[in-house]
């Protein structure tokens, strides 16, 4: 067989190590569609990062097993290329093609010839067979399948080669069931049958599919959750069960840094194309601040206090319309100035946006930047990035009559561009003197910026 | 209850048996003033007198032929085979008259021969044999195979009040190894019921004999598979329905014996199940087995020959994740 009649598998991709599952958010081809190798087949969304997923080959796309809107186990099979058509028998040899197999082992041993444990081994084992593979379906597995109405390639397999066990259909079911919130099915398990030698148990037909679930209140709509909102849920939820939060807030005064960027900005944008924001000067002085402060760029793993000699930082990005919150993170902010934190910044937060981020643009974060502050906010008390210890919050920097302190030591009431900084931190680790001498020197570092400091 | 090995209990069903009922008498090789080869019967000539424990000359044949004999004129004989792989000799008599002479002639024959058998011990290939499947084939015969001592004494006794011919597999290997609380005085324990020996969900091995105990130990060892194990008791008749009904919840079958594999009786169990269960699987069903030679004399040969602890942990590691 010619390498272009092999199908070649697409499966959901392992997007980082704790991401289990992902949902087909659009398919980019149809059955039937001629598609190369590296070009865009599919989009998923995962509840770490929304991407999409290159083809693995070219060829015809001839099969699509996964619908949009499902969400299946990381691994399973989402499509074939090639193969020669549509049809799953010839798409078979999902699995590497079986070896040729041995000569099969001596079936009876001659006379004298056995040796050792080797005499029992083609008796025991499965006669050299090949696994069974994704597409094997077993009789078990086919009745259930049948009795419920479930395409069983919808079912994640665990089994040899991804084959749908029994334990595998039954926990599908379960789950769909309890979705659902409908009765559970009759068990499956049949009365006792006495006659010794049955027919098979004539089924009733049960194609119905489960009940839907009971409608929603008058005027209430509903939506199905989507994978990455359950895993903004879940995070959430155990970052507040996993840290002792408290929000300590500080008054920047950031007139003198908005003269220092209104001078860059035009500089920036012609040289280098970026915009320096006030993100990327806070997200600057805050790198330096965290040198002098490892515990607030650590994390509190087990029994043992862990602090590290880089930084990688972290930002919240929301995508468009509220449809989530992802915190790409920048590697090594520690080796980047001024115009490298814009740039990166500007960088990732595109690249989250266009759901083009790589599963370690969002992993190992050491410290976040979430800057809420663009809709007129001042105040917040954001949740901590597990497993980090504090989360920096940036708000509206707003014009306020200020008092102000002249060189001569007079007291004068000025107008002066003020943001209020907050930072919630993980009280189990970090003491609230800390976190306020943090916030002092972070002040500091923004309020006496230099025009010469980058 | 009285904690017993599996060689007492049988000594204590058979005596139970002779006590109370003057008609059954036992036959065989040594079995009188030497008590039998592995002293079944030792004390029954002191305690029953030499005309019910007779001690008969070399030949499987006389002491079969014999046995059915005073079976058909009233007496209900158990006959020693000093080795089961000796009751060759005696097929003649036993497959062409006592498995018969019921649905020929509607006469009873009330035959117990019981049947040492089973290696493990380097008997080599005269001593070792596990022949229940050749008579399995056999209508009229009845094949008991008990691997505990509650179930040796219950079956031998059930085949004693049976009418027609019973052979009774007693494993060597068994004998003084096996150790359980036995009921005292007379019980039955039906023919062809199998028991539960460990409840599982995962997998479920069908086997009988020695292997029972083979197979507990795998799942032992395993841990963290739920495995079900299946002791048959008699395998003609078979206790089809507890098979099936196992195969229904767990999906997953290893069929283990000791005895050899081609026409070995666990293709009789797979075939079965194939037929009527077969929308109940999710693995093929798999045989364990002796490999299709003589038992060997050497012990690791022999080692090698017998289906093992790991051989088992191995096959139903290989069904777990088929």
């Amino acid at each position: 067989m010619s390498a272009a009649g092999v199908a070649v598998d697409v499966v959901m991709p392992q997007m980082g190590v704790s991401v289990s599952e992902g949902t087909v958010t659009r398919w980019a081809k149809q059955v039937g569609d001629q598609v190369e190798a590296d070009e865009t087949l599919l989009e998923i969304s995962t509840d770490k990062v929304d991407t999409e997923v290159p083809s693995p080959a070219s060829g015809v796309l001839t099969e699509i097993l996964v619908e949009e809107g499902s969400t299946v186990e990381v691994g399973t099979v989402l499509a074939r290329i090639g193969g020669g058509g549509a049809s799953t028998a010839t798409a078979v040899p999902a699995a590497p093609p079986a070896p040729e197999p041995e000569p099969a082992a001596v079936e009876a041993p001659e006379p004298g010839s056995a040796e050792g444990s080797q005499v029992r081994e083609p008796h025991a084992g499965n006669g050299g067979q090949p696994p069974p593979g994704k597409s094997f379906v077993s009789p078990v597995v086919a009745r259930i399948a049948s009795e419920h109405g479930i395409d069983p390639a919808e079912v994640p397999g665990s089994g040899n080669g991804g084959r749908v066990t029994k334990k595998d259909i039954l926990a599908f079911l379960e789950s769909r069931d309890a979705t659902a919130a409908a009765p559970p099915p009759p068990p499956p398990v049949e009365a006792p049958q006495q006659a010794p030698a049955p027919p098979p148990p004539v089924e009733a037909p049960q194609q119905a599919p489960a009940p839907p679930p009971a409608p929603g209140g008058a005027g209430e709509t509903e939506e199905p959750v989507t994978a990455m909102r359950r895993g903004i849920a879940e995070h959430m939820r155990r970052s507040l069960d996993t840290s002792a939060h408290v929000t300590s807030a500080i008054e920047v005064d950031l007139t003198r840094l908005a003269a220092i960027r209104a001078k860059l900005k035009p500089e920036y944008e012609a040289g280098y194309g970026v915009n320096p924001t006030y993100l990327a000067f806070v997200a600057r002085a805050a790198v330096e601040t965290l040198r002098d402060y490892p515990y607030v760029n650590g994390e509190l793993r087990g029994d043992k206090i862990v602090t590290r000699n880089y930084v990688n930082l972290g930002f919240a990005v929301e995508l468009a319309d509220g449809k989530g919150l992802i915190v790409p993170v920048l590697h090594n902010a520690e080796t980047l100035n001024l115009l490298g934190l814009a740039k990166g910044i500007a960088d990732i937060a595109a690249r989250a946006r266009a759901k083009q981020l790589k599963p370690d643009d969002v992993a190992g974060g050491t410290f976040t930047i979430t800057n809420p502050g663009g809709y007129g906010t001042f105040h917040g008390t954001p949740v901590i990035s597990q497993p980090q210890a504090a989360i920096l919050g940036t708000y509206a920097i707003v014009k306020r009559p200020w008092v102000i302190t002249d060189p001569d030591g007079a007291d004068a009431i000025a107008i002066r561009q003020i943001m209020n900084v907050t930072l919630t931190y993980d009280h189990r680790l970090i003491d609230g003197a800390l976190a306020g001498r943090f916030l002092r020197d972070l002040r500091e570092r923004l309020q006496t910026w230099n025009e010469t400091d980058y | 209850m009285t904690e017993m090995t599996y060689l007492q209990a049988i000594s204590d069903g058979l005596r139970e048996e002779m006590r109370h009922d003057k008609r059954v008498v036992v036959f065989g090789e040594d079995i009188g003033v030497y008590g039998g080869a592995f002293k079944v019967t030792q004390g029954f000539q002191d305690e029953f007198g030499p005309w019910r424990v007779l001690d008969m000359p070399l030949s499987e044949t006389a002491i079969v032929g014999g046995a059915t004999g005073a079976a058909i004129m009233g007496l209900r004989p158990v006959a020693e085979m000093q080795f089961a792989d000796f009751i060759s000799c005696a097929w003649d008599h036993l497959v062409t008259v006592a498995s018969k002479q019921h649905w020929r002639a509607g006469t009873p024959v009330p035959i117990v021969i019981r049947l040492p058998s089973g290696g493990g011990f380097s008997g080599g290939p005269f001593h070792s044999q596990n022949p229940e499947s050749s008579f399995a084939h056999i209508p009229g015969l009845k094949c008991l195979c008990p691997s505990t001592p509650e179930d040796a004494k219950g079956l031998l006794i059930a085949a004693i009040h049976d009418p027609n011919p019973v052979l009774f597999f007693e494993h060597k290997h068994l004998y003084r190894r096996i150790k359980g609380e036995v009921p005292q005085g007379r019980y039955t324990t039906p023919i062809g019921k199998a028991r539960l020996h460990r409840e599982g969900e995962d997998v479920t091995v069908v086997t009988w004999g020695a292997m029972v105990h083979t197979a507990a130990e795998a799942a032992q060892k395993l841990g963290d598979v739920s495995v079900e194990i299946v002791d048959l008791r008699s395998i003609l008749p078979w206790d089809e329905q507890a098979v099936l009904a196992s195969v229904r919840k767990t999906s997953k079958v290893l069929v283990l014996h000791e005895d050899t594999r081609t026409g070995g009786f666990g293709g009789e169990i797979a075939a079965t199940i194939a037929e009527h269960a077969f929308e109940h699987l999710d693995a093929p069903v798999r045989r364990l087995t002796a490999p299709d030679t003589p038992v060997p004399f050497s012990p690791p040969l022999e080692h090698a020959f017998i289906p093992q602890v790991d051989d088992v942990v191995a096959a139903i590691k290989e069904l777990v994740e088929y």
